[in-house]
């Protein structure tokens, strides 16, 4: 497959892509034919093995409980340190898998509005999209491949344990990866091919079922990782009752699911913007400057939409770790990685103000904004404030030495549940504040003709400034006069204060700007070189983050494999320093980063033509 | 192609930065290795050393310290003399216990058989104990381990001690380094102390012998036994003069059983 995409990317990205496609889609609908037959023989092969098992499980009647390892059970191999190896390759593949199931999912979304408007500039960018994602999809591949050596290298006790509860869910998962590959070139291959009427039906029914096999992967994968952390479906002696839906529907099972779901759509925005901003910065004409401006902004749309309701996808992931177990939640939210939700509020800030500072740059498209420029210093100075507030660590233990002095480096007591409800506040009015940005954006272009203009525009500021009291008395009321310890459940009213106001505010403004008129046209392309590099900045920090994120995931297991069921016996076992983490991290970054470069300098070079004068006989 | 230059300088700067913050901008808190299992003799060991034991528990491997602390989370636990028959007198009692022995080990092995108010998991009206049983689980204690903690909570609330230490020889986990000790019997003689711990290596006590560290052969005129019991555990809180820091051994303290470190300070007070 993966050379398959190799050839077939090389010929389908050139000029004369569109003589050469239809032939590639016949070749490629063959091999799917072919692969249909391998892929009954698979299921049949497959049922047989699932057979076998049973047969031997029926034999044996119960499962094995978690092996009990010494340092010696763990390979070393070359000297080299598996953890390592296992993070940075687990890291690798996470992010291209996150960037290649995130895309699908917004390009579904741009066709079905391409289809229902009829505007065929959608529809390109849908098919720009996909295009930035399926040169990905083979690396995405190989890492898996390769992360799954690496385990079965360094890990090979803790593989055999977690293939034994889920060796179904790991059938599974192989065969729905070819399933996915089948459907992702089909789709992508097929665009041209599929196009009006019926057709276009068909390509856009082959969207969802790429999405809902995607979805399912990654859901799939989320349960071994949620079982390492909330193991169900075994005794505490880790022996496994058989039942495999209880195994995948761990506790945290369905937290991480929706954290990580649109985290990724948030992280494959980001990524295609910063596609979009260098194919801005060496666009060599006005038209091309222009297409790679509009595809720029609906990345950085879609990242923000999916940025807003992270924070409280955030927050309910931490609540109900929380709830799963007590010691995890302070471990969490409370021990050494407290500080790690500084750094985390660093990159979270970042976030906003270059998706925000993005927006301001890009009301220089319309000759209406003049208006609006005036408030956006104001949005700047609140959006800096909170983010402040969110940084600040309140009652943070300082140094090493203040920490031993309060018992000790293990799991110390760190306190910043207290002020959790100054956090919450900050991020509801820095959400907020983002949502004005863009509502500024959108009227930027745009004259209300209603008669009572005035007053719909007097609604909107009563319902921001009433909002934002709500969300700032919740917060000074349940941070400093009530006294429960966990007071993560009290911000609740105050993202549903956020709600209303952006969907209140929302729908108010269609109201107003009904049967509007537009001060003249856009000028896609009419945008500074330096908002460019917001986009970049966006996609930076989000994969750091992303990383930063993933070692906190795991490091809250501490010293064990599966909590409280497998422990690590390894040399790595202990939980490395925060620096330490964020180094590995950026190495990893740096990689993905060249990888990033590799995979679009191919695709740059497929369309190069060399024509060398007198080689070739005549 | 300087754009594309520019472009990733920019991404790598920032990358830089972050990484460059997480390890400057903020605090490097080593966290505690896994613990590691040893064998412990419970056989030698004196009810201090048990209790100190029950302490080390509290902290490290049994994490009570997360949730016990000042912050609320958990009940403290420095009130427990007082706490305990309150608990037990409350009508809302339903466990087994009948004293404040009984009501600790109940509290550490079932949390859930009563839960103090206010305190249980959320929604659940005080029936349940956020609290992990620490028998099981994360936690594990052995028999010995538990009841080294019940010591220290009593001890530490002020009560008199009331669990034994128990005879048999169960490994204990521990945070600590030392692997290779087995348990050996604690040595009464105090001629097989000094043998064991080799000070003639480096001191002359009764008979000429090594010079690297001062004669002891007075050293009981010179110095009271608080004095000698920080020499011998914490070597480098004073250096005797014209000798080097570091020389003498500092790990004595983790070698050595409490009923051999009275016996050696008899001892050397007793040279004069
Ligand atoms: C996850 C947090 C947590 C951990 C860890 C924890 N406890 Fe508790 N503990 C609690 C809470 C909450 C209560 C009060 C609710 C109850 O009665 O169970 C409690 C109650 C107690 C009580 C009864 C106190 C009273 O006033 O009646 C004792 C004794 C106790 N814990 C000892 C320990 C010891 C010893 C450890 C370590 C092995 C430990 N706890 C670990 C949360 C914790
Ligand atoms: C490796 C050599 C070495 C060994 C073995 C050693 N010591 Fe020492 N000891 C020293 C040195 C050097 C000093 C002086 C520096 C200091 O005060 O720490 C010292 C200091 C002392 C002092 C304090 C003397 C003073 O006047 O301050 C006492 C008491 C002592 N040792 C007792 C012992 C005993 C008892 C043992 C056996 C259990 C022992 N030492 C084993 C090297 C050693
Ligand atoms: C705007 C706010 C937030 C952003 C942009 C954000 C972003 C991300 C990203 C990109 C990931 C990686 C997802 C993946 O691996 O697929 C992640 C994971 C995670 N986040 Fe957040 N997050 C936010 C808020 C929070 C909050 C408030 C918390 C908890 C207090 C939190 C806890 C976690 C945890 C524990 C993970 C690891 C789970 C996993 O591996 O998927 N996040 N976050």
């Amino acid at each position: 497959m993966i050379i398959i995409d190799k050839i077939a990317g090389i010929y389908s990205l050139k000029s004369n892509r569109n003589k050469l496609v239809p032939w590639v889609v016949i070749v490629l609908l063959a091999l799917v034919l072919l692969a249909n037959d391998a892929h009954q023989n698979t299921i049949e092969a497959a049922q047989q093995v699932a057979e076998a098992i049973e047969d031997q499980a029926a034999a044996a009647r119960t499962h094995v409980p978690a092996p009990k390892l010494t340092a010696a059970d763990y390979p070393t191999v070359a000297g080299v340190n598996g953890r390592l190896v296992v993070w940075v390759v687990a890291q690798l593949h996470l992010w291209f898998a996150a960037f290649v199931l995130a895309v699908p999912i917004f390009v579904f979304i741009i066709e079905a509005i391409g289809m229902r408007t009829r505007d065929k500039r959608y529809d390109d960018m849908a098919y720009e999209f996909i295009k930035v994602s399926i040169t990905a999809y083979s690396l995405t591949a190989i890492l898996g491949g390769l992360l799954l050596f690496s385990l079965i290298l360094f890990y090979p006790h803790l593989f055999t344990y977690l293939s034994t509860i889920f060796s179904e869910t790991m059938l599974y998962y192989a065969l729905l990866f070819f399933a996915e590959s089948a459907v992702l070139y089909l789709y992508y291959y097929g665009w041209n091919w599929l196009q009006g009427g019926f057709r276009k039906w068909v390509h856009l029914t082959l969207g969802l079922m790429l999405n809902a096999v995607g979805t399912t992967l990654m859901l799939l994968a989320n349960a071994w990782l949620t079982f390492m952390m909330s193991p169900a479906g075994v005794d505490p002696a880790g022996v496994f009752s058989g039942d495999s839906w209880a195994a995948i529907h761990n506790f945290l099972w369905n937290p991480i699911n929706i954290h990580r779901f649109v985290a990724n759509i948030a992280y494959g925005g980001s990524i295609v913007g910063a596609y979009a901003a260098f194919k801005f910065l060496t666009a060599r004409n006005q038209q091309e400057k222009a297409h790679y401006d509009w595809m720029g902004y609906n990345a950085n749309f879609i990242a923000i939409c999916a940025l807003l309701p992270l924070p409280f996808a955030g927050y309910y992931l931490a609540a109900e770790i929380y709830a799963y177990s007590q010691q995890m939640g302070i471990t969490l939210m409370g021990g050494i990685f407290a500080w790690l939700f500084i750094i985390q509020a660093v990159l979270i800030g970042t976030l906003f103000l270059s998706a925000n500072y993005y927006l301001w740059c890009g009301m220089g498209r319309s000759d209406g904004a003049k208006r609006y420029t005036k408030y956006i210093k104001y949005i700047a100075i609140v959006l800096v404030g909170s983010f402040l507030v969110w940084f600040t660590p309140h009652t943070l233990v300082l140094t090493n030495s203040e920490l031993k002095s309060l018992g000790g480096p293990h799991h110390s007591i760190l306190g910043p549940l207290g002020i959790m409800p100054a956090k919450n506040t900050a991020v509801n009015i820095m959400i907020i504040f983002t949502f004005l940005s863009f509502l500024f954006y959108r009227r930027s272009n745009k004259i209300a003709t209603v008669s009572w203009e005035k007053t719909g525009n007097i609604c909107q500021v009563a319902l921001f400034s009433s909002g934002i009291a709500n969300i700032l008395f919740l917060g000074i009321y349940h941070g400093y006069f009530t006294n429960t310890v966990y007071k993560v459940a009290a911000s609740i009213p105050q993202v549903v204060t956020t709600l209303v106001v952006i969907v209140g505010s929302l729908v108010l403004d269609s109201f107003i700007y009904r049967k509007s008129r537009d001060v003249g046209p856009l000028h896609w392309g009419r945008i500074p070189e330096r908002a460019q590099y917001a986009l970049f900045l966006l996609a930076v920090a989000f994969t750091w983050l992303m990383g930063l994120m993933g070692y906190i995931r795991s490091g809250i297991r501490q010293h064990w494999h599966v909590v409280d069921i497998m422990r690590d016996a390894s040399a790595q076992a202990f939980t490395p320093t925060l620096g330490y983490a964020a180094n590995v991290v950026s190495v990893a970054a740096l990689l993905f980063l060249a990888m990033v470069i590799f995979v679009f300098w191919i695709a740059q070079v497929s369309s190069s033509k060399t024509l060398p004068a007198g080689y070739w006989k005549e | 192609m300087r754009k594309f230059v520019t472009v990733i300088a920019f991404m790598v700067v920032a990358i830089g930065l972050f990484a460059g913050y997480s390890n400057f901008g903020i605090p490097q808190i080593e966290p505690a290795p896994p613990p590691i299992e040893e064998k412990i003799d419970l056989g030698s060991m004196t009810m201090d050393q048990y209790v100190a034991l029950g302490e080390r528990l509290f902290n490290g491997k049994g994490t009570c310290k997360l949730c016990h602390n000042s912050l609320g989370r958990a009940p403290a636990l420095d009130a427990i003399s007082t706490n305990a028959q309150e608990r037990l007198d409350d009508p809302r009692y339903e466990g087994e216990a009948t004293n404040t022995e009984e009501y600790l080990i109940e509290s550490l092995v079932s949390p859930s058989a009563f839960v103090v108010a206010g305190f249980g998991k959320k929604g659940t009206n005080d029936t349940e104990s956020p609290m992990p049983d620490a028998s099981s689980g994360s936690i594990s204690f052995s028999q010995a381990e538990l009841t080294a903690v019940i010591a220290y909570l009593q001890d530490n609330a002020g009560l008199e001690i009331t669990v034994e230490i128990p005879s048999d020889l169960e490994p204990v986990i521990e945070d600590d380094e030392d692997e290779d000790a087995e348990p050996r019997e604690a040595f009464t003689e105090i001629r097989d102390i000094v043998e064991n711990f080799d000070c003639e290596a480096c001191h002359t006590i009764t008979e000429e012998a090594g010079d690297a560290g001062p004669k002891l052969s007075t050293i009981g005129a010179k110095r009271d036994r608080d004095y000698l019991r920080r020499a011998l555990l914490n070597p480098n809180a004073d250096i005797a003069e014209g000798f080097e820091e570091d020389l003498m051994p500092d790990d004595l303290g983790q070698q050595i059983y409490a009923s051999e470190l009275e016996i050696l300070l008899d001892y050397l007070t007793a040279l004069k």
